[in-house]
């Protein structure tokens, strides 16, 4: 029975969260190029969802708390139009397949590395992982700036069409609840986009890897 | 003590399919190897050495015959147990050195280690002691795009001997370095060989690992052709001067 535990004890292979984290922030840094045109698909695709949201929130909110002449001006309907959700499910697909196609060209660029990894010992797990997270943190990264871009742009719209007033009913608290939403769903979104790849690159026999030339 | 085989294979093969053709690489390979053994694996380029070279680390598996790595049969080990095996059982030097490019000499030299469980501060003393064995104690936290070839082959072996493996494979250690390097690389093997008492297997082209290899086998058309003794070469060698 002791035999057996010491045996788990010593056939264990790990990759502890704060290194696997590390390793994703070291491969996001050197391939900040790339990096940074994937973050901007995925804040364009956030941004637009949000400016949606913001916008219905900011007439909703001049619809009931603002001065009568506007409540008459959008009186016509400032619910969630049909051709939004349209749009909107669509941007997020583009999103979605830009990220899988992104991350696969980042598996192929790095046939070498993953099969070296796997050399030394890492599970397929591991590769997973290290996939994961960072597409994870490049989607955190883009849904924050995609909700600030959405908000910002839409609020400016607002300003321009109705002037300074809506401030005065400014919707904080549902812009700030959408904003949470928008982040959640372009995270979300990115893992999605980004299981595919990194299963391709978790499933690689090490010897086709070391194969690859360049 | 008497000498154990840690690596043997019986009547391994391997065919690769490309569409509809089926190219055999290695035709039934039986090989013997015993520990503390330096090796050098030579034949031309077609030969089948690296398939062989995968087929001993565990890259790869044999369409039929059988890989014993400390007698433990290969084929018979699932994903994790294999994972464990390259690990801690197996060191692996290559020709292009494969660093990983965003991390430090010292990082690449613990990341086996960390795999293996093996604590923060420990894996830092014993990367550290492992570079300084190899030349490099004052190159610890470069990135390998700041060193020279040779260098980076160097932190290579100092992370194949991370988790002080049984076996270490080089596949073309020296392809990729000039000359002088080269022979620096080879001496570096041969004395960590006699120092840890690391068996060494080198798939390899480059005449000058004779010197160093207790065995050759010469491989071609994916069979052993001959195996020879490095004190036969030398009385070989010997034969030619004196006449």
């Amino acid at each position: 029975m002791a035999e057996t535990g010491q045996m788990k004890v010593e056939k264990q292979i790990v990759l502890p969260m704060f290194k696997a984290i590390q390793m994703s922030y070291q491969s996001i840094q050197i391939r900040l190029g790339r990096s940074i045109i994937t973050i901007m698909g995925i804040s364009f695709a956030i941004a637009f969802l949000t400016s949606i949201f913001s916008s219905i929130a900011i007439n909703g909110a001049l619809l009931t708390k603002g001065p009568e002449y506007l409540q008459a001006r959008l009186s016509g309907g400032v619910g969630i139009k049909a051709q939004q959700i349209w749009l909107m499910s669509l941007s997020l697909l583009v999103c979605v397949v830009g990220i899988t196609n992104a991350m696969l060209m980042s598996v192929t660029e790095r046939y070498r590395e993953i099969g070296t990894m796997k050399c030394l010992g890492a599970l397929d797990s591991f590769i997973v992982k290290l996939f994961l997270i960072e597409s994870a943190f490049q989607g955190i990264i883009g849904a924050v700036a995609g909700v600030i871009i959405g908000n910002l742009s839409m609020i400016l719209i607002s300003l321009i069409k109705y002037g300074g007033i809506i401030w005065k009913v400014f919707p904080w608290l549902s812009i700030i609840k959408t904003g949470m939403i928008a982040i959640f769903f372009g995270v979300i979104l990115t893992i999605v986009g980004a299981i595919y790849p990194a299963y391709r690159a978790a499933k690689m026999v090490p010897a086709d890897a070391m194969r690859k030339d360049e | 003590m008497p000498a154990e085989n840690v690596v043997r294979t019986r009547g391994v093969t391997k065919v690769f399919r490309l569409g509809e053709l089926s190219v055999p690489a290695l035709k039934g390979i039986d090989m013997e190897i015993k520990r503390g053994e330096y090796i050098s694996i030579m034949g031309p380029s077609g030969s089948g050495k690296t398939t062989l070279f995968n087929m001993i680390g565990g890259l790869d598996k044999p369409s039929e015959g059988r890989v014993y790595i400390d007698e433990v049969d290969v084929a018979q080990l699932d994903a994790y147990e294999l994972a464990w095996l390259r690990c801690r059982k197996i060191g692996y030097i290559f020709q292009t050195f494969n660093l990983i490019p965003v991390m430090s000499a010292l990082e690449n030299v613990t990341l086996p280690m960390v795999f293996a469980g093996m604590s923060a501060d420990d894996s830092r003393e014993k990367g550290v002691a492992l570079l300084s064995r190899v030349g490099l104690g004052d190159r610890v936290h470069h990135k390998p795009f700041q060193l020279s070839g040779g260098q980076q082959q160097r932190v290579a072996i100092a992370r194949a001997l991370a988790n002080d493996p049984a076996i270490v494979l080089a596949d073309e250690p020296t392809g990729n370095l000039d000359l002088n390097t080269g022979k620096e690389i080879i001496q570096l093997l041969k004395t960590l060989n006699r120092e840890k008492e690391v068996t060494i297997i080198s798939a390899t082209h480059d005449l000058k690992m004779i010197d160093v290899s207790d065995r050759i086998f010469w491989i071609r058309d994916g069979k052993i052709e001959r195996v020879e003794r490095r004190a036969d070469i030398e009385l070989e060698v010997g034969t030619v001067e004196g006449q």
